[in-house]
């Protein structure tokens, strides 16, 4: 963290940092309030997030978030590529569940196409959803405590991602960036020996998470330093616009798999965990709640399961079957349309939203009845939790600056698009 | 709900025009820009329609001479877990348009993006900068005669 | 330093403290992570139990550039970011490694757009480039055997900046510029 002078903070900036105390100069040694960095590169701000903090002493006065510093242009992209190319682009939004961002766009494409997977795929993909929020949790959990200072958690929580990791391998061909789901299904089918490894693992998850709970819960640092830090009162939390388990950790019962039910999940039994206090303990017991309610959900899709198909079969929107392309004719010429020139959804646009690990991750197409889109907009529930930083800093110290970024848990590649 | 709200909407506000259409059972609700901060708060306020969670407000643009942009609106209602798209009109000439982070806070961070991207002045906005793009950028982005590889020599490297 | 200057000359006993002291520092090699997007992730799994990176030597991934000797760039590089990037190059000491890891740092990756560099060597000296997106762990633990084996291959006088005591500047060769 470095002292700034006057050429290193653009006049806007200082402006917003500042409010209405404008004759309060920054490079006065006597004042008693300092501008004071949290740089882009820093090891506590989860990635290239920059915060400039106006101090009093120890404490923060105001703080103004600055973000771009990951913006790749993924809107831009995606007027120029078709629906089939852009699925990959998805996978390194939210890069640390990249399944739940595959099933997010391949619902939306869907619903504006018009089609539906068959029902085995839509279980696949619940099934993968809830294994990657288990993962994010995992690593969420891992990271606020490696910023707090418990470092043990975080290299457990890693080892248990990796076994989900290899689960990915098997089934999607790639362990991290998976782009798995296809526009009408998924790319390929899940055996019944993965399911039963699944469940094997599942089996030994509760007892080493138990342990990595009991580390925390009784270590009255980590107690101690998220209690009471950085709390949101419920109608702040709505207005402000949190989605996912920041808002549930202030008492609002808010899940978009119950509120507007998509896959399969209103034939699934599961609780919704809801913490009334608002503050970091709240959204760290939320998050392992959450953890372990995935572990139920995944359970119960491996038993219900139905057997079937994995693509659509809808020729002039959902590829074709490799084997067939090769063997007839109409297959081929299908295959070539949609891979060259895209599917032709109908004119229109569609919002569709579904509940990713960090909140509500929504795309919005607007199609011109091409087989690219006219405009997608992603609705990134990191960039929508991370304005409420400004509004939960104020008053704290540095380091429970660090602690609240940690329980936010925002990703920068979704809130930078 | 979509049919309480037709009525509300058509009660309360007599001189404004709606549109509305539907897709895959989606409502989506057309007006003119002078009433845009009436509707919102009267969305937000009203008992039975309650919506309190402004989802997102972006842009499209339609590079066409007349109305070039649409401003759009998602809100979402927790109560009644429905949720609504609000559409606006704005030509370029007169770019700008009211800014409802008055009414939801939410809608803050949103507008600034869309003023970064699309050059959308928003009215009343507490803190109108850029979001992704620096200070000094001049264009825009997202309009679509600005080209994906970008302008050569307008964002500096440092040297070797 | 006193052993360096001493080092100069050929003779078999320095030139068996000069490989004693490359293999000293490619044992030890401290990277300093600088994790930008998807690839820090996987740079994050490289440390962890099952690939664990500690057994090469890099066990300390210190996040200060004051105290490490290898860069790895992990993730996609904007023109905003740039800047920084260099910043903190340029405050790490001399003898320092950059390793590019994935695509997107290598050429630019998948995105082909207004805002991203299209390879980060238009900015800074690449050693090693690690293939993938992002490259598994095993990649970068690749890539580090690597820089392990090219900083094993350097001699003393490769550090032409390092002060000398009572030396002749002009009678060593002042060959290889860093890379």
């Amino acid at each position: 963290m470095q002292k700034l002078t006057k050429d290193d903070v653009h006049p806007k900036i200082v402006q917003a940092l500042l409010g209405a105390d404008s004759h309060i100069t920054i490079d006065d040694a006597l004042e008693n309030e300092m501008i004071l960095n949290m740089g882009p590169q820093h090891p506590a701000t989860h990635g290239v997030l920059r915060l400039l903090l106006c101090l009093d002493g120890e404490t923060v006065i105001a703080c103004v978030p600055e973000l771009g510093y990951l913006h790749r242009g993924y809107e831009k992209m995606a007027e120029n590529m078709s629906y089939l190319e852009f699925i990959p682009h998805t996978d390194r939004l939210d890069y640390i569940a990249p399944p739940a961002n595959n099933v997010a766009y391949a619902l939306a494409v869907e619903k504006l196409a018009g089609i539906t997977a068959p029902p085995r795929a839509q279980y696949i993909r619940m099934l993968l959803a809830e294994l990657a929020r288990m993962c994010s949790h995992l690593v969420a959990i891992g990271a606020l405590a490696m910023d707090v200072g418990a470092l043990t958690v975080f290299l457990w929580g890693l080892r248990e991602r990796e076994k989900i990791l290899d689960f990915f391998d098997v089934i999607c061909g790639a362990r991290f960036t998976t782009s798995y789901t296809r526009i009408g299904g998924v790319a390929s089918d899940v055996t019944s020996d993965t399911m039963k490894n699944i469940i094997a693992f599942i089996d030994q998850f509760e007892e080493k998470f138990d342990e990595m709970e009991r580390l925390l819960n009784g270590n009255r640092i980590f107690v101690e330093r998220l209690e009471g830090v950085g709390v949101i009162s419920k109608e702040d939390a709505i207005d402000i616009g949190f989605t996912g388990p920041n808002i549930r950790a202030s008492g609002v019962e808010f899940d978009l798999r119950r509120a507007t039910p998509y896959l399969f999940y209103n034939e699934m039994d599961f609780k919704i965990p809801t913490y009334t206090e608002g503050d970091c303990l709240a959204r760290y017991f939320v998050r392992a709640d959450e953890l372990r309610e995935s572990a139920k959900i995944v359970r119960q899709v491996i038993d219900k399961i139905p057997n079937g198909e994995v693509m659509l079969n809808s020729p002039k929107k959902v590829l074709p079957r490799k084997t067939e392309i090769y063997t007839k004719m109409e297959e081929l010429i299908h295959d070539f349309m949609i891979v060259n020139f895209g599917i032709n959804p109908p004119v229109g646009d569609v919002y569709q939203a579904v509940e990713n690990p960090k909140g509500e991750l929504g795309f919005y197409i607007v199609s011109k009845g091409e087989g690219q889109p006219w405009r997608m907009k992603i609705r990134s529930p990191s960039f929508a939790n991370l304005q409420a930083i400004p509004h939960l800093v104020k008053g704290q110290m540095i380091s429970d600056v660090v602690a609240i970024v940690g329980s936010i848990d925002p990703i920068m590649g979704e809130a930078d698009k | 709900m979509k049919e309480l709200l037709k009525e509300k909407l058509a009660k309360q506000f007599t001189t404004v025009q709606f549109e509305f259409s539907e897709q895959v059972d989606e409502l989506t609700v057309k007006l003119d820009k002078s009433a845009l901060l009436n509707v919102c708060s009267f969305l937000k306020d009203e008992e039975g329609l309650k919506f309190n969670l402004c989802e997102d407000v972006t842009a499209i643009d339609w590079a066409t001479r007349k109305n070039r942009f649409t401003v759009v609106y998602h809100i979402f209602s927790m109560e009644n877990k429905f949720r609504l798209c609000l559409k606006v009109d704005v030509d370029e000439s007169e770019c700008s348009v009211e800014s409802v982070s008055s009414i939801w806070k939410a809608a803050n961070w949103a507008e600034r993006e869309a003023y970064d991207m699309f050059g959308i002045t928003f009215l009343h906005h507490p803190d109108l900068r850029r979001m992704y793009m620096s200070e000094d950028f001049e264009y825009h982005p997202l309009r679509k005669e600005f080209p994906l590889m970008g302008i050569p020599g307008t964002l500096p490297l440092p040297k070797k | 330093m006193g052993l360096e200057s001493k080092l100069i000359n050929d003779g078999f006993f320095t030139t068996t403290v000069d490989a004693l002291a490359a293999w000293a520092r490619e044992n030890s090699v401290w990277p300093m992570p600088m994790g930008i997007s998807c690839c820090a992730i996987e740079m994050m799994a490289s440390g962890d139990p099952k690939y664990d990176i500690s057994r090469f030597g890099s066990e300390v991934m210190r996040f200060t550039p004051r105290q490490c000797d290898l860069m790895i760039v992990a993730g996609t590089v904007t023109y905003k970011m740039a800047h920084v990037v260099k910043k903190i190059f340029d405050q790490m000491p001399e003898p320092k490694w950059v390793i590019a890891m994935g695509a997107c740092t290598s050429t630019g990756g998948m995105y082909r757009s207004y805002n991203v560099v299209q390879g980060i060597d238009q900015f800074l000296p690449v050693d090693v480039y690690a293939a993938g997106c992002p490259p598994r762990p095993e990649n970068l633990l690749n890539a580090l055997i690597q820089i392990q084996e090219k900083i094993g291959k350097t001699r003393v006088k490769d550090f032409p900046d390092s002060p000398q005591v009572g030396f002749d500047t002009k009678q060593t060769e002042l060959s290889l510029s860093k890379n």
